[in-house]
């Protein structure tokens, strides 16, 4: 389906601090991420791969507005070709866009959860949900529950229902399918599949990387708190060859079907970042350049990469 | 001066509540009985410059008698909940350390003094001892020691189950060992932090109790038993009787309790933080 | 529904077995404390009789204070008539304690039950603006007027009222219930609404600081926690995340802290209805402990010990009641 615009999400430049006290009161920054970029048009599913610690459910808060108080944004933030300022991500949040979170801990604890998929704005679209959790297989009586009472995958997919009630043109879910069988993993990825293609976007921030080849147009490698490489998902599907960043392909590697071969070391934590590029640590490729510059991004082969060796 | 932090003036906050509430408590302990003396030449009197507080039936200098009063009362404040704090500490530790039956014991204890109103207890233990000083003590001591005793067992319990102790165990080393190598060393600043915020308290109580007429007898200036014939002679108009001692007993137990409030996040800046 | 009485009274016979633990070892520890008191009953007794008494009606006396019996089997005595409803003579009043405490209680009520809904409103509503302003101005100026409150003696506040609106501008009276001089049955409802406000205010002054901080924290906790969070990706607004999921969340815990502090309540009503010489129960026990009136102040020691535990009680049966995480645990 054709679109207004090219893209209906655009990234530039962002990074997030936040605001701390150490152990003597005093303050400091706290850079969790820097230089990230993406991109996302309509009627595509992007995903966003990295391990913990990455970025990935702080980049969702950051496109929302809903980071904690202490942290400062930079960068550039457009949807639909505007800036998305504070005041617009107050009006798209809940109607444009609509978050997935990613546990149970997201539900109030002491509404029952069909009140709490309807959501707070009347009319309640009570028959609209009763057919979603219909569809996902939810029993009847599972409005009338607890958040508490529910298992695993019953929440999952009354939290996937939340963001489906809602006529959203960009979803964003935060580890959607955990918890679920395969069955209703699948059924949940067959439902994003369908609103993408009606012309809305999905991200689906995800550390089951199969899934994410599975069902993505592109994957976007996060690494301590950027964007390393955006892909698409059939380049991760032939192999690392045609990959571009050796973390991607160190990703690649690591995963059990091809050997499970891990990389030594660890991600950098936030405060405690490495200068140039933040993969020179590991990087059995890093030269004086990569430890003194951030590499900027290039476009290689159809995909974008921060990586001065890339080719 | 480079920006301070907030750790430094927190530092100089703390230091300068200390040495005001130092500063009255030695000026009062420092006046002579003589000067509080009755004098009935001058009774009655609103405030003046010579008497800034005014004075009272009897004539004596209201002012002087209150800061000897604040200084009786931080005295019995402060003993009160020393002995308070530690006999959290030991209740504390038993009940964390202890066998399941000590542990029940001790929570069924707790459960009894709280299921009392302190004011009731206190009167009660204060009939005891024969409504002396003796009991005012005990009395306020014995009423404040449950929530420090919860925390210090709280404290102990996870402490107990982390690793490097565990390690010290395997190692052989004794119970004893522990306690004072690892345990101890936690729980210091835990006592000084709640004997701090115990303090006000027990001020409070001391004063309240004194009110009532218990504990120390009316020759004694505490401050309870300044503001309890103060009310004898407000119906009469003499408002200074009851304003100006209280007023330097709520600024006393103020800075005392932001003073604990300090130091646990000079302590501890996590909990403290929000 | 059978499912939800079962599991009241069950926890109801749980707590009531703990009561009646926890009243046996009140009057255990009240009895062995009235007893090592130097005061002399007997002595007391015959000082408030106020005539001279013959060596025989002194036997007779001692007798009837069992002086001469081990301290257990006076224990045993004392608890046994107890049981059948007697407490005791009361020897400042010269009437049975039990009636005493029941008058007396009446006046204690209506003045906890006005100071603690006073409190327990005031105290929730401004623990909510708290917590919803946070670290705003209007957070911090009800925050130290919390800490300086919580920083006065009750009875000074009392005091205070007492010398404003009762000396200097002679609204309200000086004291007691009722008007003096004026029959009980001839006293009107305004007129013992008007001997409670003082004392009332001055109570609830006094424990709203508490509820209120506690109701800030509660509200702090939710407004961070992740299902707010979410409330806010979904669009909802400031007030409609507190109406949808912070009153929800901090209206148990509130009233739950409210029902649990009825020891604080009573405490705090001793020290009140002294200063304003209202005739409640708090006068009578300090009264009993000023004039070693032994059965008046071990009967209003039991009394209040049973009043905590009632409130404790309701507390733990809120919970099972209203939470669905506990109802379901129990169920």
């Amino acid at each position: 389906m054709e679109s207004k615009y090219d893209s209906l999400l655009e990234i530039h430049d962002l990074s997030v601090s936040f605001k701390m006290y150490d152990k003597a009161l005093e303050q400091t920054d706290l850079q969790v991420i820097s230089d990230l970029h993406l991109t996302v048009r309509p009627g595509e599913i992007v995903a966003v791969a990295g391990s913990s610690g990455s970025g990935k459910s702080l980049l969702a808060s950051a496109i929302l507005g809903i980071l904690p108080g202490n942290a400062t944004v930079g960068g550039h933030l457009h949807y639909k070709g505007l800036e998305l300022t504070p005041e617009r991500q107050i009006n798209l949040r809940g109607t444009e866009i609509a978050l997935i979170p990613q546990s149970v801990a997201y539900l109030d604890p002491l509404m029952k959860v069909g009140k709490q998929a309807d959501g707070h704005k009347k009319p309640y679209p009570t028959e609209k949900r009763r057919g979603l959790f219909k569809r996902f297989g939810l029993p009847e009586k599972t409005e009338n529950l607890y958040p508490f009472q529910l298992s695993g995958g019953m929440a999952r997919r009354v939290l996937v229902s939340t963001a489906l009630i809602t006529d959203a043109e960009l979803i964003i879910a935060d580890e959607p399918t955990p918890g679920m069988s395969l069955d209703q993993a699948l059924e949940a990825l067959k439902m994003f599949r369908e609103l993408a293609n009606e012309g809305k976007a999905i991200i689906l921030i995800t550390h089951d990387i199969d899934l994410a080849f599975e069902f993505a147009d592109r994957v976007a490698v996060f690494y301590a708190g950027t964007t390393v490489e955006v892909a698409d998902t059939e380049d991760f599907r032939r192999g690392p060859e045609y990959l571009r960043h050796p973390y991607s392909k160190a990703l690649w590697n690591a995963l059990p079907q091809n050997g499970f071969k891990p990389i030594d070391g660890f991600q950098p934590y936030a405060g405690n970042l490495p200068t140039g590029c933040l993969f020179n640590p590991r990087c059995p490729y890093a030269t004086v350049e990569c430890r003194m510059k951030t590499p900027p991004v290039t476009r290689i082969r159809g995909g974008e990469v921060r990586c001065f060796h890339a080719t | 001066m480079k920006k301070m932090n907030r750790r430094t003036k927190v530092l100089i906050f703390t230091i300068i509540m200390a040495l005001i509430i130092i500063a009255a408590y030695i000026a009062g302990a420092l006046i002579p009985d003589s000067a509080v003396e009755a004098d009935f030449t001058c009774i009655k009197q609103p405030p003046s410059l010579k008497h800034p507080f005014g004075t009272d039936a009897l004539g004596r200098d209201l002012f002087l008698r209150t800061l000897k009063g604040i200084s009786v009362s931080m005295t019995i404040g402060i003993v009160a909940s020393l002995i308070s704090a530690v006999v959290a500490v030991l209740i504390g530790v038993a009940a964390a350390t202890g066998s399941k039956k000590v542990d029940a014991v001790i929570n069924w204890i707790i459960d009894l003094v709280m299921g009392v109103p302190h004011t009731v207890l206190v009167i009660l233990i204060s009939f005891a001892f024969g409504r002396g000083l003796k009991g005012l003590l005990i009395g306020v001591a014995a009423t404040h020691w449950c929530s420090l005793a919860r925390l210090i067992r709280s404290e102990v319990m996870q402490l107990r189950s982390q690793q490097y102790i565990a390690v010290s165990r395997r190692l052989g080393k004794s119970s004893g060992w522990i306690l004072t190598h690892h345990l101890l060393p936690h729980l210091v600043p835990q006592f000084f932090v709640g004997l701090v915020l115990m303090f006000p308290h027990a001020i409070l109580h001391e004063a309240s109790i004194s009110f009532l007429g218990y504990g120390l007898p009316p020759e004694q200036p505490a401050i309870g038993i300044i503001l309890s014939e103060s009310m004898k002679y407000i119906s009469s108009g003499m408002w200074w009787t009851a304003v100006f001692p209280g007023i330097v007993l709520v600024l006393i137990v103020l800075l005392i309790d932001r003073l604990g409030d300090n130091l646990r996040m000079i302590i501890d800046p996590y909990s403290a933080q929000e | 529904m059978t499912g939800t009485a079962a599991r009241l009274a069950k926890i109801f016979l749980r707590y009531g077995f703990k009561i009646i633990t926890l009243l046996l070892a009140v009057s255990i520890v009240s009895f062995v404390l009235v007893s090592a008191s130097p005061v002399d009953p007997v002595q007391q007794y015959i000082l408030s009789l106020g005539t001279t008494v013959s060596d025989e009606q002194r036997a007779e006396i001692e007798e009837y204070w069992g002086v001469n019996e081990a301290p257990v089997e006076r224990y045993f005595n004392w608890l046994s008539s107890l049981l059948k409803g007697d407490f005791g003579t009361s020897l400042l009043y010269r009437r049975p304690v039990i009636d005493i405490i029941g008058e007396r209680f009446v006046n204690s009520l209506a003045l906890m039950l006005c100071a603690w809904v006073f409190s327990g409103i005031i105290g929730f509503a401004l623990g909510c603006v708290m917590g919803m302003y946070k670290d705003r101005l209007a957070d911090s100026i009800i925050k130290k007027i919390c800490y300086v409150l919580s920083s006065i003696p009750t009875f000074w506040l009392g005091l205070l009222f007492l010398l404003v609106f009762a000396v200097i501008l002679g609204w309200f009276p000086i004291g007691f219930s009722t008007p003096i001089g004026v029959q009980e049955s001839d006293v009107s409802i305004w007129q013992r609404l008007h001997h409670l406000v003082l004392p009332a205010l001055t109570l609830s002054l006094m424990s709203f600081a508490n509820i209120a901080l506690h109701t800030r924290q509660k509200l702090i906790d939710v407004l961070s926690s992740e299902y707010v969070l979410f409330a806010r990706a979904r669009g909802e607004s400031k007030w409609e995340i507190f109406k949808r999921h912070g009153f929800r969340n901090i209206l148990l815990p509130a009233i739950t802290l409210q029902f649990a502090s009825f020891a604080e309540l009573f405490g705090g009503s001793v020290l009140a209805e002294n200063v304003f010489s209202y005739p409640g129960l708090g006068s009578a026990v300090s009264a009993a402990g000023l004039n070693s009136d032994l059965p008046l102040l071990l009967g209003v020691t039991l009394f209040s010990a049973l009043f905590v535990c009632v409130g404790n009680m309701i507390a733990n049966l809120l919970y099972g009641l209203i939470d669905p995480q506990i109802k379901e645990a129990q169920e």
